[in-house]
């Protein structure tokens, strides 16, 4: 898949059970944090950590979203009974942050700590190797101090025992530095022994040899998990904040992990006039592109793709999922759907259109009942066999259909079936 | 001459697949055949985790072929030194090592990784792998690419129909280079509509860190004289297209390139959505097709305003070329002609039998290609024989010699033995020839006459993993396992087997080297210590030296002697050598009119159980 955003508290789970290896017992990280949800209330989360009762706490929402101090979603030096009572009215509440409206459901809960000093650390990769970059002066402002920051590279193939890190310590005070280089050295073992893709503490504050991390983004490179999954543990990797996976979307996301091939759906406006179902990775996003270019972005209901030769029955799920949701809501004017795709390389267009076929004859019905018109274009392996079955299957159901082959530019098809429909911009 | 470095694929090139891919083999084979080249763009197939290995059948244009197929990459690069490409098609798990282990080998040139789902760090090894070393990687995640009328990788180019449609058997004049390889073929079918057609088409693959770049291609093309103008389809996420702007910028890039980068639907996303593609994702406003399209324009590429407008765009640009005469008018070239029965599920019919030794069709019958004639006027031995027919080539003077050897010193053993008292048994039934020799020949096996394969199988494991003959002794003993080829009824060691000693004198004499047989006397040395009749014996020996006469050709790798033993060919001297000896038994009993064969009742020991015992178990059944 890709990098994928990991919750603050699991990141910080992680880093407290490989410290003290990774940085051969010179730095010490406590990893005091609770994960407080509608199902584990702070009250049974300090049962198991007496800490949460006694300490001055923070939280904070950590649903992969940042700048929480901004949207007034931070609670800072705080009793036990004050969190309790923010947590009981911000829990299941709905806020807007950015233009993204969600729900909050979980929050982490750490000892509140005193900063003397604000520290910005982060790793990024790019193509050669990777980069450290670090500050002195860290915190919520940090993007306008950049020019304070300071950042080395570790080339892919070299140690970090024998990189040079004086030069983005030059700012911090002398006593600090050697522990400091110590924990910039943990931790860059720590991003790179887990297959990170990025992350980031910011900031952060370090005093006698202990680390204490305020603010962390970390993301993981999700295909190392065959690695890697010893050392991460029990992972979770939680959906975009206002964007929690519908079961459609789970179902889709499972029938992907089992197979070979690649099946993916997002449901971008379940009440949208504009559904697609697109093979390939990179046509669907043309296809995509296509309806947002013609102006009817808000129209556009899905962002999928199905690609890598799957079967006839992974495709017949796919399009059944896809035709159920749309099959919910009437609209006025009724609806398109694209079955697009470019000229393929090895997908057998026939072997997959026959999965589409049965799904069209199962919602033959309401596919008339909600006024839906079929828009499909594709080529490739046995696509003349595919193209007339299911040009044939749509007279039999007497579907309001076209089919076009490649001799048809692809996106042509969009420009047909937008033209017929009422909306857009 | 060697090949420019722009050149990564042309007309000559030929590869090694890693993996059992027998579809994309075939497609690859149809798309040269189509393209005239003289010989299959494919050299050889590994298919690794030993599975099937030897051949693998194929067509090439009418005739079917076949193409050699090994369980390890390092043989397949060793036996084909000219084959610079390897096609990895091993899963995201196992295709960082295979990748590793061929970027080390001198003769490759380009890596292509097809799997999906490499870890990004992995993949930024194998990248800084490949720039030490000067070579190039195409993917992780991708289909591959084609250079028009020369080679294709793999699936990419799709189905013969496709190949037809889009003129991919011919060269054009335009280098096309995408992130994905779906869109490989859309894209090469858009260009041949609007412009003479692809020249190069490459898919970089989705991922985040690409093994090679879209601008590393696009400095291919520009170095290319025959490649006159540049196609480039970007997409959201990270910061290669900024890579090309800077490259136009800096006259790098002198060629027209059209390019277009996809992704313009993520601004009215709601939130982040992670596209098809694992480095589709922006990060920041300009990872965001928009800006990557403006920047584009601005350093002096044709961007068309939507994907829509792409193809007029391209016509124009090839237009203008022709008319300032930078391309010149082609004329047009046909495919080769394609057997109408090309459709596999139609009419060509794809052979049940394979048979490699010998031909009965021609004008004259041929063993392993030498016409029975040569045969009988070069004066072929009996070994020379055997050795066109089991190992498909005429072996050395010494090595057919020692197979017949071996066949004089096997041929018969006495009446006694299980093969020959069969054979007898059954001729004396009033059976016919046939019958006895096989009632005879079905004994051979494990107990008896096995010992040849089973001694050279245990003693060249052994010797490979570097035992001493102690530890070898040690080792069998612990495994409770009797030493094959160690131990005889009667002989011993004041009373030897002279068979033995002769197959010995005979390796002295004509062996340069016997590793395996110096190991065995050791062994042998060992054993007799212990118990006298713990000699080696012939079947042992036979085995043994067999092995070393492979050794010594010096033409077999270990891989193929372990399989030249586990396939029976040393149970195949014993078969043959005792046949002699059964045929004999089988005439000897005839000629003497020899009466049915009846085993004396006082030989045998006759030990049933009473009728209680035997009458007990149903008895307390009924009762219940």
């Amino acid at each position: 898949m890709a990098q994928r955003g990991i919750r603050e508290y699991d990141a910080k789970n992680i880093l407290a059970k490989h410290m003290k290896k990774l940085s051969k017992g010179t730095v010490k990280y406590r990893g005091k944090v609770a994960l407080v949800t509608p199902d584990t209330s702070i009250a049974a989360v300090a049962k198991k950590k007496h800490w949460v009762k006694t300490n001055k706490l923070t939280v904070k929402p950590d649903q992969l979203f940042g700048k929480r101090g901004k949207h007034g979603l931070l609670l800072v030096n705080v009793t036990y009974d004050e969190a309790k009572d923010w947590l009981d009215e911000k829990m299941n509440s709905i806020v807007e942050v950015g233009k993204v409206k969600g729900k909050l459901t979980h929050f982490l809960v750490q000892p509140y700590v005193e900063l003397d000093k604000e520290f910005y650390l982060a790793f990024t990769g790019y193509q050669d190797g990777d980069y450290i970059h670090f500050s002195s002066e860290g915190g919520v402002d940090i993007e306008t101090n950049w020019d304070k920051v300071t950042t080395i590279n570790v080339p892919i193939d070299a140690k970090i025992e024998d990189i040079d890190l004086t030069p983005i310590l030059d700012s911090v005070s002398s006593e600090d530095k050697k522990g400091l280089k110590d924990l910039v050295t943990a931790l860059y073992l720590f991003y790179r022994k887990l297959q990170f893709g990025f992350l980031e503490f910011n900031p952060f504050t370090y005093r006698d040899g202990e680390f204490f991390p305020i603010d962390t983004v970390a993301r993981l490179d999700d295909t190392a998990q065959y690695l890697c999954h010893e050392k991460w543990g029990d992972i979770e990797f939680p959906a975009p904040f206002g964007r929690e996976l519908r079961s459609e979307e789970q179902y889709i996301d499972d029938l992907d992990e089992k197979s070979g091939s690649s099946l993916k759906l997002t449901v971008l406006n379940p009440h949208g006039k504009v559904w697609t179902m697109v093979a390939g990775g990179g046509a669907s996003v043309i296809y995509a592109d296509t309806v947002v270019d013609l102006g009817f972005g808000d129209e556009l209901a899905t962002y999928g793709e199905y690609s890598g030769n799957p079967t006839t029955e992974e495709t017949y799920d796919y399009a059944k999922t896809l035709l159920d949701l749309m099959t919910r809501e009437k609209v006025e004017g009724g609806k398109v759907l694209l079955i697009g795709g470019g000229i393929a390389n090895f997908t057998d267009v026939a072997l997959t259109f026959d999965g589409i076929i049965t799904a069209l004859e199962e919602y033959a019905d309401k596919i008339k009942e909600h006024d839906i018109k079929i828009y499909i274009r594709r080529g490739g392996p046995n696509y003349e066999a595919g193209l007339a079955k299911i040009r044939e299957a749509g007279k039999i159901l007497d579907l309001d259909m076209e089919v076009h082959g490649p001799d048809m530019h692809m996106t042509k098809v969009v420009s047909i079936a937008l033209n017929n429909l009422d909306g857009g911009n | 001459m060697a090949k420019p470095d722009y050149v990564l694929f042309d007309r000559d090139t030929t590869s090694i697949i890693f993996g059992n891919q027998q579809a994309a083999v075939q497609r690859m084979l149809h798309f040269g055949y189509l393209a005239g080249r003289d010989k299959p763009s494919v050299a050889a197939i590994v298919n690794p985790s030993g599975g099937r290995k030897g051949l693998m059948k194929v067509f090439y244009g009418r005739d079917e072929i076949l193409l050699p197929m090994y369980n390890k990459l390092s043989t397949a690069v060793k036996n084909h030194p000219d084959a610079d490409v390897v096609i990895n098609f091993a899963s995201f798990r196992s295709a960082y090592k295979v990748s590793v282990e061929a970027l080390n080998y001198p003769t490759i040139k380009t890596v292509v990784i097809i799997a999906e789902g490499i870890p990004e760090r992995q993949t930024r090894e194998l990248i800084a792998l490949r720039k030490k070393l000067g070579k190039w990687i195409i993917g992780p995640a991708t289909v591959g690419g084609f250079v028009a009328g020369g080679f294709k990788v793999g699936n990419a180019g799709g189905a013969l129909s496709n190949l037809l449609m889009s003129k991919l058997y011919r060269r054009g004049s335009v280098g096309f280079v995408s992130k994905s390889g779906g869109m490989l073929n859309e894209m090469a079918n858009m260009i041949s509509l609007n412009s003479d057609g692809v020249y190069e088409g490459i898919a970089i693959g989705g991922d985040k860190y690409p093994g090679s770049t879209l601008l590393e291609h696009l400095q291919r093309y520009e170095a290319n004289p025959d490649i006159k103008m540049m196609v480039v389809l970007g997409e959201i996420g990270g910061d290669d297209e900024y890579e090309i702007v800077d490259a136009l910028k800096d006259g790098q890039i002198k060629k027209p390139v059209i390019a277009w980068v996809t992704g313009t639907c993520a601004k009215v996303f709601p939130s982040e959505v992670q596209f098809g593609h694992a480095g589709a994702m922006a990060r920041g406003e300009t990872e965001t097709a928009d800006a990557k399209n403006t920047a584009l324009k601005d350093a002096g590429a044709y961007v068309p305003g939507s994907y829509d407008d792409l193809d007029e765009l391209i016509r124009e640009v090839y237009e203008d070329l022709k008319v300032n005469g930078i391309i010149a008018e082609k004329e047009e070239e046909a495919p080769r002609e394609v057997p109408v029965d090309y459709d596999p599920g139609t009419m060509r019919k794809s052979s049940n039998i394979i048979s490699t030794i010998s031909d009965d069709r021609g004008d004259e019958l041929m063993y392993a290609g030498i016409p029975i004639s040569d045969v009988i006027r070069d004066g072929y031995s009996v070994g020379d024989v055997i050795s066109l027919l089991w190992f498909k080539k005429r072996l050395p003077k010494y090595v057919t010699e020692f197979l017949e050897l071996a066949l004089r010193i096997t041929a018969d053993h006495g009446p006694c033995v299980s093969g020959a008292h069969n054979a007898i048994v059954t001729a004396m039934a009033g059976k016919d020839l046939t019958a006895s020799v096989a009632a005879g020949v079905l004994t051979i096996g494990p107990r008896f006459g096995g010992a040849i394969d089973d001694a050279a199988k245990y003693f060249k494991d052994a010797l490979d993993r570097g035992l001493t003959p102690r530890q070898f002794v040690d080792e069998m003993k612990a495994k409770n396992i009797n030493i094959p080829g160690i131990g005889h009824r009667i002989k011993s060691v004041h009373n030897p087997d002279m068979r033995v000693n002769l197959l010995e004198e005979w390796a002295f004499a004509n062996l340069p080297k016997h590793k395996l047989l110096d190991f065995a006397l050791e062994v042998e040395r060992i054993t007799t210590a212990k118990k006298n009749n713990l000699i080696f014996n012939v079947d042992g020996c036979v085995g043994i030296l067999f092995v070393d006469i492979l050794h010594s050709t010096e033409i077999y790798t270990e891989d193929e002697i372990d399989e030249i033993i586990n396939i029976g060919t040393l149970n195949g001297i014993f078969v043959l050598g005792r046949t002699i000896g059964m045929i004999g038994h089988y005439l000897d009993q005839k000629r003497l009119h020899s009466r049915l064969y009846r085993h004396p009742w006082d030989d045998v020991l006759y030990m049933l159980p009473s009728e209680t015992e035997a009458l007990e178990y149903a008895e307390t059944k009924k009762k219940r």
